[in-house]
């Protein structure tokens, strides 16, 4: 049998990591791409945009993202597609992703004064051309503390990945507690990677939200 | 011709009925104050010229053609009629200069030198040439609303709609917006203005047309509705203002 030290357990978890941080960037990423686009969806003057937009956030902020995941993986290769589980996470998780900022994107637009939408059409803008240059840019100043911290729920959420066999930090813990009978060791260490990863990005948010409260101020 | 010829304009919201068959015509150059009560419908009428709000009934012709309901039609109605409003919607993250120069730039596809030069002097017009880079923020409420007035007038309207522009002013501010208002009257822009300063009402405007329950219940040439109103109505609203 062959022995695990502390060191061999976190070298192994060590590797891992990268895929949870590969799989929390592309989520975040691809997810923020789609988000915006359902953003723009959502707050659309086309009443069918609008109603497709409003299905997918309804659809995935109400089903568990652990359903999502199964879907993903059993569902794509039920239609002939045959998908890594690295590729179902991403597109379960990219999907979730999308959901949730969407919808705090879209609080973040609608609490921009309608005066500025006014202004912005009194002067022959489009609607895109409204978004783009007069509200987004206002949105994104408040919109940057709660979308840190989303992305923190986003890192804990890969944790489910590993459901379908993918292997992050979460999955390769089940792993090696299997092969080294050290549960309480293992998965304490996994612990304190997801917080190395999660803190810095709560910290940086309320940071952020001070700080943008104190310019609310002056 | 008239420049903006409104007839028969009806407006609902919801239950209330606040534009109850509004006609009226402007010609170009021509100046002309809506006074009334507040709920009379002033605001909603300019609302609805520039198409900020949709009408149920009537129709409004600017500059000869008819105003539609097509994202287009409005865009293009809009080229030629301005509109200032009360609450003074500056862009905040932009400076005043960037705030006059964004829209010629990204409607009217102007390059950054000449739309540069353009908010110049229209910030030079409102006498703000000195305060391009201040962020509204930094300028007072009568500052900001003759950057808003420059804003409006970099588009090179034909008509300028203004609503309650002094009103959400401190009343040692509202002289400055009016000398600039009262400038651009001079200089031959056709304005319609919903005010309550009936001073300046009676001093630079045309005509002067009181709104009272959604309709148009008096007008006429300044002289005659301050000095001799003819309605019971008009004579209660002006005996009331101070």
């Amino acid at each position: 049998m062959i022995q695990f030290g502390l060191w061999d357990i976190a070298r192994n978890l060590a590797l891992a990591a990268r895929w949870t941080i590969a799989l929390s960037l592309a989520a975040f990423v691809l997810g923020g791409a789609v988000g915006l686009a359902i953003l723009f969806a959502r707050t659309s003057r086309s009443l069918w945009l609008r109603r497709a937009a409003s299905t997918h956030i309804e659809l995935f902020q109400g089903t568990p993202l652990l359903m999502q995941l199964f879907l993903s993986f059993f569902g794509l290769s039920l239609v002939g597609i045959e998908t890594s589980a690295w590729s179902a996470a991403a597109v379960a998780l990219t999907l979730w992703t999308s959901a949730f900022l969407a919808e705090i994107w879209r609080g973040c637009v609608e609490g921009i004064p309608g005066g500025q939408w006014d202004a912005s059409a009194s002067l022959a803008m489009s609607h895109l051309q409204q978004m783009r240059h007069v509200v987004l840019p206002q949105a994104l100043r408040i919109a940057i503390p709660p979308t840190v911290g989303f992305a923190v729920q986003v890192i804990k959420g890969t944790a489910l990945a590993s459901i379908i066999g993918f292997v992050e930090v979460s999955k390769a813990s089940t792993m090696i507690t299997n092969a080294s009978f050290k549960p309480f060791t293992v998965y304490g260490m996994a612990a304190l990677i997801y917080l190395a990863l999660c803190l810095p990005l709560s910290m940086c948010s309320r940071h952020l939200e001070r700080r943008l409260h104190v310019a609310h101020r002056d | 011709m008239s420049l903006i010829a409104i007839s028969g304009m009806r407006k609902r919201f919801g239950a209330i009925e606040v534009l109850k068959g509004v006609s009226l015509a402007l010609a170009p150059g021509e100046v002309l104050a809506i006074i009334g009560r507040s709920g009379a419908g002033k605001s909603t009428l300019l609302r609805c010229i520039n198409g900020l709000e949709t009408i149920d009934e009537g129709s409004v012709t600017i500059d000869g053609a008819v105003l539609g309901g097509h994202e287009r039609d409005l865009r293009a109605l809009r080229l030629k009629v301005g509109m200032v409003f009360q609450h003074l919607n500056l862009f905040p993250h932009l400076t005043a200069g960037r705030n006059v120069m964004l829209s010629p730039m990204v409607v009217k596809r102007t390059p950054e030198p000449e739309a540069r030069a353009l908010a110049c002097a229209m910030l030079e017009k409102v006498g703000l040439a000195d305060k391009f880079g201040a962020y509204p923020e930094q300028l007072s409420g009568g500052e900001q609303q003759r950057v808003a007035i420059a804003r409006a007038l970099a588009m090179r309207p034909k008509a300028l709609l203004c609503d309650e522009i002094t009103s959400a002013l401190d009343p040692e501010l509202v002289q400055e917006v009016l000398v600039v208002v009262r400038r651009l009257a001079a200089e031959g822009m056709t304005l319609l203005m919903v005010t309550h300063e009936m001073r300046f009402a009676r001093e630079v405007c045309d005509r002067v047309v009181f709104m009272h329950q959604g309709t148009v219940w008096e007008a006429g040439p300044p002289d005659a509705v301050f000095n001799n109103p003819k309605t019971a109505e008009l004579r209660q609203f002006l005996g009331v203002l101070p």
